[in-house]
């Protein structure tokens, strides 16, 4: 059982404001953690740091067994730069909120860009690849689509094709269904579950309780930049422990 | 039941009239035509001198200057823009105040002002050296003996235009969604490639309609070339054989058609660039993807 995720102590300030105040936590590879809390408590920070979008101002982050962002040399850390920082996150494929395609490209150009231009992939075999991945979200006959052309299910499946294409060792989701309509929920959850049966170590922020008891391995009560609560899905949905976890599943039921 | 049955009677209604449009229409035509009459019957148009200069060389190879001054100073404008607008928005700060500094010089003088001292570039600085600073040079020539009015005039537009470029370029790349960043970032683009690959082909469908109006304003801009002084482009020349002939209005009348029919040729071509670059902008398929959809719907409906 080894760490893809090792978080300690983690804290990240915006000038005063202090969004995550020390997030400690382990996502053990080929395991699903489903991080779930009221929004600004800091779930989505905490998601942008492990793929370095935002920089720590506290604490360790480790991806697979990799400080995020630094090096350390010395007992000092210094900053990675910006190439080798770039090189990092080609492993960590990220799935956003409002899918963030590329609307210039098609579907199968968005899935071939980074493979052929990032990983100087032959465009034959990323276009390939681009294909086998449309199939597996169920877009094949999508594939010369424009974003603008397809429903937000759909682009949302594009996406998380798109960020699979990089062959990540780790992949993050952002409230990956929170700005669908709720008939197209179920087809991204199902490419997702999918996704964790096949054993792709993943970190879910979602409002999506019945999918994270169905498929999450771990359940994150995060509140005000801090986990409240850990454990088993079923345990911590069926008799949460803490105060603040009660109040905020009474007001999802 | 089958779709036949569903499907209801194609509307066939009598459709809105306008009859104000064919009024307004009609009050326009009695205008215009009166302003013809009066032009062609007025002896001081001089339209004789007017139709025998229109396409004489001179004009026309004035004309042909004028559009390679336009096209050369927006190439080095938009180039020089966008590497301006580049280094405003990169994160080094040397790179952003070196640019604020440019747009600020190039923005805040008058092109006429401008001109006049490219003109005197050479007075100023007479010969160009290549060598170390305070150490010996490997080469030098001197400006003052050739006859640069030209190049210079090149020089001062696209540098000025350059400032309006750069910022058109900036308002362009700041239109772009974080979120397009962000997803590039995530997939391990650099921020150059980010640029180049995702922000700049974005940004084009913002920037080409008021570059297409740099183009246009350029194009009689060049007029001014004469502070340099550089006077072979289309209005200096008009203006020199009209002052000539005592008979500025027909030689005005002739710059002002081949301004015109420029202009027209440079809004064909903007046409077209604008197309280009808003594909994927929108959900309206294109006529081919809409062909291909309707084949489809047939083919189901003849299975049923």
């Amino acid at each position: 059982m080894t760490a893809m995720v090792v978080a300690e102590r983690v804290c990240k300030n915006f000038g005063a404001l202090k969004v995550l105040k020390g997030v400690t936590l382990t996502v053990v590879r080929g395991q699903v953690m489903c991080m779930v809390g009221p929004s600004g408590s800091g779930k989505s920070t905490f998601l942008r740091c492990i793929n370095h979008l935002e920089s720590i101002n506290a604490g360790r982050l480790y991806v697979d067994g990799e400080l995020v962002g630094y090096r350390e040399k010395g007992g000092k850390l210094h900053e990675l730069s910006a190439r080798e920082a770039a090189k990092q996150r080609r492993d960590v494929g990220m799935v956003f909120q409002h899918f963030n395609l590329f609307p210039h490209r098609t579907a199968l150009q968005n899935i071939t860009e980074a493979p052929v231009h990032v990983k100087k992939v032959a465009k034959q075999s990323a276009g390939q690849r681009a294909r086998d991945l449309l199939e597996m979200v169920g877009l094949s006959e999508k594939a010369d689509a424009y974003p603008a052309q397809l429903s937000g299910g759909q682009q949302q499946r594009v996406a998380i094709a798109r960020a699979l294409a990089m062959d990540p060792k780790l992949m993050l989701f952002d409230e990956p269904t929170s700005a669908l309509d709720p008939e197209l929920v179920g087809e991204v959850l199902n490419v997702m579950r999918d996704l964790a049966r096949a054993g792709m170590t993943m970190l879910v922020v979602t409002h999506e309780m019945g999918f994270a008891r169905e498929v999450a391995d771990q359940l994150v009560f995060m509140d005000d930049g801090v986990i409240v609560e850990s454990g088993k899905p079923r345990d911590v949905l069926a008799n949460p422990q803490h105060q603040r976890t009660k109040a905020f599943l009474s007001k999802l039921l | 039941m089958t779709a036949d049955d569903l499907q209801a009677s194609t509307i066939d209604a009598v459709p809105l009239r306008h009859p104000w449009r064919w009024v307004s229409a009609g009050v326009i035509i009695v205008l215009v035509a009166l302003f013809l009459y009066g032009a062609a019957t007025n002896p001081d148009y001089h339209w004789s001198t007017y139709s025998k200069y229109l396409f004489d060389q001179r004009i026309s190879t004035a004309a042909w200057n004028t559009i390679q001054l336009t096209v050369l100073s927006m190439v080095l404008a938009v180039v020089l823009g966008v590497v301006l607008a580049v280094m405003r928005l990169s994160p080094n700060p040397v790179l952003r105040s070196v640019s604020w500094v440019y747009i600020w010089v190039f923005r805040g003088t008058p092109i006429y002002v401008q001109l006049v001292f490219w003109g005197l570039f050479p007075v100023l600085y007479k010969n160009i050296q290549l060598g170390i600073p305070f150490g010996p040079s490997f080469f030098h020539f001197s400006i003052q003996q050739l006859s640069l009015y030209f190049e210079l005039s090149v020089i001062g537009l696209g540098l000025n235009e350059a400032a309006y470029m750069a910022e058109i370029i900036r308002a362009g790349i700041s239109s772009v969604p974080e979120g397009q960043t962000e997803a590039s970032t995530a997939l391990g683009m650099s921020w150059w490639m980010t640029m180049r690959r995702t922000i700049l082909p974005q940004a084009m469908r913002v920037i080409i309609p008021p570059t297409g109006n740099e183009v246009i304003s350029m194009l009689k801009t060049t007029s001014l070339v004469i502070a340099v002084p550089y006077s072979l482009e289309l209005y200096g020349r008009a203006h020199d054989i009209g002052i000539a002939l005592f008979q500025p209005i027909p030689l005005l009348m002739v710059a002002a058609t081949w301004y015109l029919a420029i202009t027209s040729i440079l809004m064909v071509g903007q046409h077209y660039l604008e197309r280009y670059f808003s594909r994927g902008a929108s959900r309206r398929l294109t006529p081919k993807q809409l062909e291909a959809l309707a084949r489809a719907q047939r083919v189901v409906e003849e299975h049923q």
